[in-house]
Formats: C-alpha cells, structure tokens, sequence
C-alpha cells in the first residue's frame, strides 16, 4: 500500500522502540475485553491482525472512565467524565502483557487528537470519534451525558477509535497520536505548539471551491455522493429503529402486567390457581428479558453510528481535494492569463481588456523600455506560475494517488464491518426468538394445566 | 357435519356439556359415558378424535347431577326428553345451531340502524320447521335479555356486547365494531342455547323465528318498560337488606365476583393495551425493512446482505400481524365476555338479595304485626319457596358458569400463548435462513479466495 513519504517530525521515535520497519512485519495490536463485558465488533481484531504496521505488538484500551469536577477555561466548576487510556505491550513467547503507559484523558482531548489527525493528513479517512450527545435514542434510553450507559458506551467507542487508528498503516506512525498514549502532562500545549491550526484550510475556502471547481475527479465526486447517501441512509435507518425498539419495549413491558393480576386472581381459584400463578411469573420473565434484548441492540446501533460518522470523514477527503483542485485551476487560469498578457505586450496588441490597455489607448503608448521591463517582470512571474503549476499538479496527483488508496482500504474495511455488524444483527434476532419461544411454551404449559 | 361447524365458530360460543340443551330436565337420568357432546371444545380443536372428546366428557359428568337435582325450574318436555334419547347414541347431542352474520345496515327518516342475520337450524319437535333465517337488531337482543333476566332472575343471563363503546370509537358504524359486535352477538345467542334451563325458553325461540312484524305483536305483550324501570327501582332499594341475612355460599361467591370482577376488568385492559402496542410496533417494522432496500442501492458489495435483512423484517412484519390477529379473534372477545360476565353476576346477586329480602321483611312484619299473622304465615311460606328456588338455580348455573370460565380462560390464554410460540418460531426460522444463506456466501467466498 503506497504512502505519503512520512514527515520525519511527525513519525514515531520512542526510545524503546525498534527502528522502522518495512510493511511486511507481521505486527499486531491486540483489542483487550473488559472485564464488564463490553465488547468491540470480532472485525476490529481481524483488522489490526492484517493492516497493522506498529513496530511493536501493543495493546490499548480505554478500560475506565470516571466522573470528575474542575474548573474550567473561564474558571467555572463543571463536571465531566475522564477514561482511563492503558497502553500494554504483548510480549510474543507468552500471552503475558505488559503495562507500560497508563493515563487519563477526557472527550475533549480525543477531539483535539482527531482535529490533528484531519488537518495533518488530509487523504486519510481518519476514523470518527463516537458521538458527543446521545442521539436517535429510543425514549426509554437517557439522552444525559452523564448517564452510565451513555458513558460505557462512549467509553468503547473511544477504545474503538484509538484501535483504529492504532490499526491505520499511515495514522499509526505519528508523534502526536504516541504521545497522546504515552505522554499526559503537556501533551494539549505540544500539540497547538505544532501550529496545526494554521495549516487548517478555512471552511469558507473550502467551500468556495466546492462551489467553484471545474474539473475535479470524477471518483472523488462519486464519491461525495456515495457519502451523502450513506449518511442519510444510516441516518433514517437509525431514527427507525430507535422507534422500533421503542414500540418492542412497549409490548413486552405489557405483558408484566399480567403477572401482577394473575397472581392476585390466582388467591379466588381453586382449580386454576397454580396454573395462573406460574404463568404469571413467565410473563414477567418475559417482560424482563427485553432489557438485555435492546441493550444489545444499542451495540448495533453504535457499529453503524460508526459509519454515519465516517461518511463525514470521506467528504472532509473529497472537500480537500476539491480545494486542492480549485487552487490547481485558479493558478492555471492565473498563469495563462499571465502568458496572454505578456504576449499582447510583446506583440502589441491587445486582444483581451485590461486596465493598462485602456489607459494605454487614452493616455498613448507608453516607452518601450516600460514595456520592456514589464514583459521582463512577467516573464519571471510566469517562469515561477510554471514551477508552481508544475509543484501543485504534482501534490495534486499524489494527493489523489494516496487518498485513492486509503479510499480502497477504508471500502474493504467498511464491507467487512457492515456485513459482520448485519449479521450479529441477525444473530441478536435469534437469540430473542428462542429466548420468546421458550418462555412462551412455558407459559402455555402453566395455562393448560389450569 | 357443516352446521354444527359454522354454528360453533366463535371459540366463546362452545360450552361445556354442562350446558347441552339436549340434556334430561327434571330427572336424574344418568347419561352412560361417551354419550356427551363435546360442544366444550372450540371450533377449529373440533378436529380432535374421538377419544380426546370423550375424557372431556368424564369430567363433565358430575356437574350434570348437581344441575339435574338443583334446577326444578327446568321445563320438562316429553318431546325433548325424545330427542334425548335419540342422540345417546351419537357423539353431539347438540340440536340447535345458530349463527349471526351479514350486517346490513337500514336507513329510514328517522334513523339508521343495523340489522344482523340469524340462521337456526334444528331437529327439536317443538320448533315448526327445522331451518330459520331471520333479520334482527340490537334492540331485539336487549328484548331478549330482558325477558330471560325477568323469566329467571337467578340465572347468569349470557351478556350483551356493549350498547355503545364509551371511548375510541365516534363513528357508531365502524366495520370492527359492527363486526366485533357481530361476534359477540352470536356468542350470546350460542350462550343460551347451550344452557340447560335458558334454551327452553319461549321468548328465545319467538326470537328465533318470529318474522319481524310477528315478534313487534309479540313484544308488545308482556310487562311495559316502566313496569321494568320501577322493578329495578325495587330491587336496588330492597336489595341492601338482603344482604344482611346472605348465607355464607353467597357471601364467598359476592367475594368471588367482586375480586374477579376487579381482575378480569384490569386483564381486559392490559389486552386492549398489548393489542395497540403490537399494533403499532407493526407500522413501525413495516417503515423498517424498506431502508435497508434502499441502502442496498448504493452499497454493490452488501447487495445481498441488505436485501436479506430487509426480508426478514418484512416476514417477521407479516408473523406479526397474524399475532395481532389471533389475539383480537380469540383473547380479546373472551376476556371482554366475562368482563361483561362479571356486570352480570354482580346484577344476579342483587337480584337473588331482592327476592331474599322479600322474604326477610315479610318475616321482620309477622314479628311485629300479630294480625295478620295467618296470612302473613302463608306468604312466608311462598317466599321461602321462591328464595329456595333462586338459591337452588343460581347455586347450580354458579357452578356450571364457574365450570365454564375455567375452561374459556384456559383455552383463550393457552391459544395466545400458541399464537406467540408460532409467531417466535417463524421469525426464528426466517433469521436463521439468512444466517445460513450468508456463511454460506461466505464459505463460498473463502473457498474462491483459496483457489
């Protein structure tokens, strides 16, 4: 897989290290399970095994998050949640792992590294971070941050971006994303000290050249559109189901009631009491079992939630080649217009409008040694306009080249996970039937013994 | 025999034997075994052999004995007692098979209403032809109740459906509630004619068979409406006095009503409630599958992954609807019945308290007024016997009303405990294809890759 030559300020020189390896080391990182039975998609495992380049076999996890109150940038108390991030190295002869970096990290950090992330290597799809609010939750869920179930589930999702990113051929490698594991005091203030920011392309500029570019490669604005759909497909899909979940939690939560009434009835009836009494009791089991059923199911949402948000990565991909294009077609416009006008100098005359042609025709012709000089001035600004032409064309074409390929890997990463996220879904399923099967069958049996 | 099916086709219009119309009034002739209708069975369970009915029957015939030394109030009829006999020999004593359907509705100046078609086919001697069909409205079955609750005030008249339904429904014409409505008509007339005493009675077949200008004339005959209104006016008042002096039996079974009443009203609504959930649940799964369609469109490599989910979803849209249907056509009509049930027992016993109370004022007058003693002594006499009677009757149709509910409520809660198993097992079956469609896709894919 080709790669932008990496920037030797931003590859990674830990000390303990080895030094670079080529792409064929077999290196891995390893997902580690939490002991609360959280648990990333299997895919993410396979991933890591066949895509990682990191020098050494590691293995992070953001295994706890915590809540905690401080101060503020404008000094006001506020509360907020802290994940625990543990780097640990896993020595090959045996399954022992070692930790050798351990620090926390807040939400707000995770963003600072991602926004890095997107401005330094703009032809990568750079992985999403999970959402910040809880959004299409069905109603029984919270929508509150702080909420525990919100937090675990953020807490996996930023596990699974570290992992991603630890897992990218090209996003592994880079200072910044080290030091974000290895490196807690100061790690804010080296990262603004990169200046990263500057080199951030205004979203006005950005959008401009969507706007105004000509000729930008097909692919990239096929591929825009293939964003746009997979956002607003995800997007209904995830809003439906919320209202799925809501109405199957409705109908389960229901039938509880009959265990509360069949109980009181059963203390009147002789004969149908027992009967009555043990069915109760599986309609709650029943009603119960729907809890687990959805928060299951929540997994599955957050897997595609996953996708919705990298569709956003792949248009950031398509914005900058956009931008990179329109820059590439303004510098061309710029030099050909250069060249005409040098030309009209040199010929005298003058087949395009321009300011000095109509003062030339109201106030005469000017010296020929003006002219001269003013040929001579454009002249080396075309001979620079070529250099720089010839430099973006350049950039422009790897550009495309890179991002093509991290397109091709993120395509079949994506396949893989949907496809493996469709079918647990199914699997879900399952289980849920069986689970309805049998405590409807012992349901009847209760009522045919009444 | 095809009758006999389409006569039973409501689950809550098949009764025990206990309530076979065809049964010995009067005497105590014992039935030989296997000789009983298996009229307890609802329709489509019909289809069992022979010797499933005939362990039903066992069961039944104890509670015969207790209705043939309870009920004296029975009319006892030679030529019924023929048909009786007749049928020991075969396996449905039932005679009489009716059914209500084709609601029409009728428009005239003054109002609109709607009428429902009755079909009576029997082989009774008393009726004049074997086959009726006749027209008739809702206010002719509140005629019909109010006759039977006026010929046999202690007896637990089957319940109406619901003059109106309170909530929900502003259009009175509304094809679920005409049909639910036609439902519930048919079990009601089902009810009686398979109840021992109520099927006998006069009233019931003038409504049978009457054709309409006929049973306007016949109506007409009889105690008025306000002679009804002051009789109930009556009852009320007198009926708190005789609950003073209820014997025990009553006491246990008032608790029994009021607690059942209580449970079977809040059952009802938790069913209602699991219909409009699964109800909705439905619209929601059927917006469900169709986006994963579209998302097929613009994903090549998940085509069939896609489409397979989306299929899924739509079988488990379609299993679904077969759960709510099941639920409305056999749950919800029968536990509705016995909420209805449970209003009538309630009038039963005040009524039954009315007559008790009678009594007791007649016997509270003959302590103070020595007068009259005499005569006083002789109605006493006569209204103990009536008290006698009602206790007896409603005693007998208590047990025979208990008999039955056990067996409706079983049978409701095992068919929807049925409906969901089956509903579990197809989109159990449907998930578990596309699992295997797709491992195998898979191990196809693997084995290309290898090659």
């Amino acid at each position: 897989m080709e790669q932008t030559p990496p920037d030797p300020e931003r590859q990674v020189q830990p000390a303990s290290l080895e030094p670079l390896s080529g792409p064929d080391d077999d290196l891995e990182a390893a997902v580690s399970k939490e002991a609360d039975g959280a648990q990333r998609e299997g895919s993410g495992t396979d991933t890591m095994t066949e895509n990682n380049f990191f020098l050494k076999k590691i293995e992070i996890s953001v295994s706890e998050a915590e809540k905690r109150t401080g101060r503020n940038a404008v000094n006001m108390q506020e509360t907020y949640t802290a994940y625990l991030v543990e780097t640990r190295s896993a020595e090959r002869a045996d399954s022992q792992s070692v930790l050798t970096d351990s620090l926390w990290r807040r939400y707000s950090e995770f963003e600072l590294l991602r926004n890095y992330l997107l401005v330094c290597y703009p032809h990568i799809v750079v992985p999403p971070l999970p959402e910040k609010r809880a959004e299409f939750v069905w109603h029984k869920l919270s929508a509150d941050n702080m909420d525990p179930d919100f937090v675990e589930r953020r807490r996996i999702g930023l596990e699974n971006f570290l992992l991603r990113v630890a897992s990218h051929p090209v996003l592994c490698r880079d200072k910044i994303f080290y030091l974000f594991l290895t490196q807690e005091g100061n790690w804010k203030e080296t990262v603004n000290e990169t200046g990263f920011q500057l080199k951030a392309d205004s979203r006005l500029k950005a959008l401009n050249a969507t706007f105004r570019v000509k000729n930008p490669d097909k692919r990239f604005t096929e591929l825009k559109h293939y964003s746009d759909e997979l956002q607003s497909v995800i997007s209904h899909l995830l809003r439906v189901r919320a209202r799925v979940a809501d109405r199957l939690y409705g109908v389960y939560k229901v039938h509880g009631n009959y265990g509360r009434v069949f109980s009181e009835w059963s203390a009147i009836e002789k004969e149908m009491g027992d009967g009555l009494q043990s069915a109760g009791h599986h309609m709650d089991v029943y009603a119960s079992s729907i809890d687990d059923i959805l928060e299951d199911e929540e997994h599955y949402a957050d897997q595609l939630k996953e996708y919705l948000f990298y569709a956003e990565a792949l248009r950031a991909v398509c914005r900058k080649h956009e931008l990179m294009q329109y820059d590439l077609e303004t510098a061309a416009q710029d030099l050909a217009s250069k060249k005409q006008q040098c030309e009209e100098l040199a010929t005298g005359t003058v087949r395009t409008f321009s300011l000095k042609g109509m003062t030339t025709k109201l106030f005469g012709q000017e010296a020929p040694e003006q002219r001269e000089a003013r040929i001579k001035v454009l002249e080396e600004q075309i001979g620079e306009g070529e250099q720089q032409l010839k430099s973006k064309n350049l950039e422009g074409r790897e550009f495309v080249k890179n991002a093509w390929a991290d397109i091709e890997r993120f395509k079949e990463q994506k396949n893989r996970d949907l496809k493996e996220a469709l079918i647990s879904y199914a699997v879900m399923q399952i289980s849920m039937c069986r689970k309805g099967i049998q405590v409807w069958t012992n349901a009847k049996e209760c009522f045919s013994k009444m | 025999m095809e009758g006999e099916r389409r006569a039973s086709r409501a689950r809550s219009s098949d009764l025990p034997a206990g309530g076979d119309g065809a049964e010995s009034p009067g005497g105590s002739v014992p039935l030989p075994a296997g000789s009983c209708s298996p009229a307890l069975l609802p329709a489509d369970v019909l289809d069992l052999d022979e010797d499933e009915d005939d362990l039903e029957v066992f069961s039944k015939d104890a509670s015969l004995m207790d209705i043939n030394s309870f009920s004296p109030m029975m009319p006892t009829s030679p030529l019924s007692m023929i048909n009786q006999i007749k049928f020991e020999d075969e396996s449905d004593l039932k005679d009489l098979f009716i059914t209500v359907d084709e609601p029409e509705s009728h428009v005239t100046t003054i109002e609109t209403f709607i009428t429902y078609r009755i079909i009576t086919k029997t082989s009774r001697g008393e009726f004049d032809s074997s086959e009726f069909e006749v027209r008739r409205r809702y206010q002719d079955f509140l005629w019909l109740k109010g006759k039977l609750e006026e010929a046999h005030p202690t007896l637990i008249i089957p319940p109406l459906p619901e003059k109106f339904i309170v909530k929900g429904m502003v259009e009175r014409f509304n094809d679920d509630f005409i049909e639910t409505r036609r439902k519930a008509l048919h079990t009601f007339l089902n009810r009686i004619a398979d109840h021992p005493t109520l099927t006998f009675n006069e009233d019931f077949k003038v409504f049978l068979t009457a054709e309409a200008g006929e049973l306007s004339s016949h109506k007409k005959q009889g105690p008025g409406l306000l002679s009804r209104v002051g009789q109930t006016v009556r009852a009320m008042a007198s009926s708190l006095r005789g609950v003073k002096n209820r014997p025990e039996d009553f006491m246990e079974m008032n608790n029994f009503i009021e607690i059942f009443s209580q449970k079977i009203n809040l059952i009802d609504k938790i069913s209602q409630r699991i219909y409009k959930e699964e109800r909705e649940y439905f619209d929601e799964m059927k917006e469900y599958g169709p986006i994963y369609v579209l998302w097929s469109a613009s994903e090549e490599d998940l085509v069939d992954t896609l489409k397979g989910i989306a299929s899924c979803i739509d079988n488990c849209c379609k299993a679904t609807e077969k759960r709510m249907s099941g639920l409305s056509e056999v749950l919800l009509p029968v536990v509705h019945e016995y909420v209805l049930y449970s209003e009538m027992l309630m009038d039963v016993m005040k009524r039954r308290d009315q007559i008790q109370a009678e009594l007791d004022s007649k016997v509270e007058a003959l302590t103070y007024k020595k007068a009259d003693a005499d005569l006083l002594t002789e109605e006493i006499g006569k209204l103990e016997d009536k008290v006698e009677c009602a206790n007896n009757a409603l005693k007998a149709d208590w047990e025979r009303w208990k008999q039955n509910m056990k067996n409706d409520i079983k049978s409701a809660f095992t068919d929807m405990a049925e409906e969901n198993i089956h509903y579990y097992e197809q989109c159990l079956a449907t998930w578990e294809s596309f699992l295997t469609s797709q491992t195998d896709l898979q191990l196809d894919e693997d084995s290309e890759d290898k090659l």
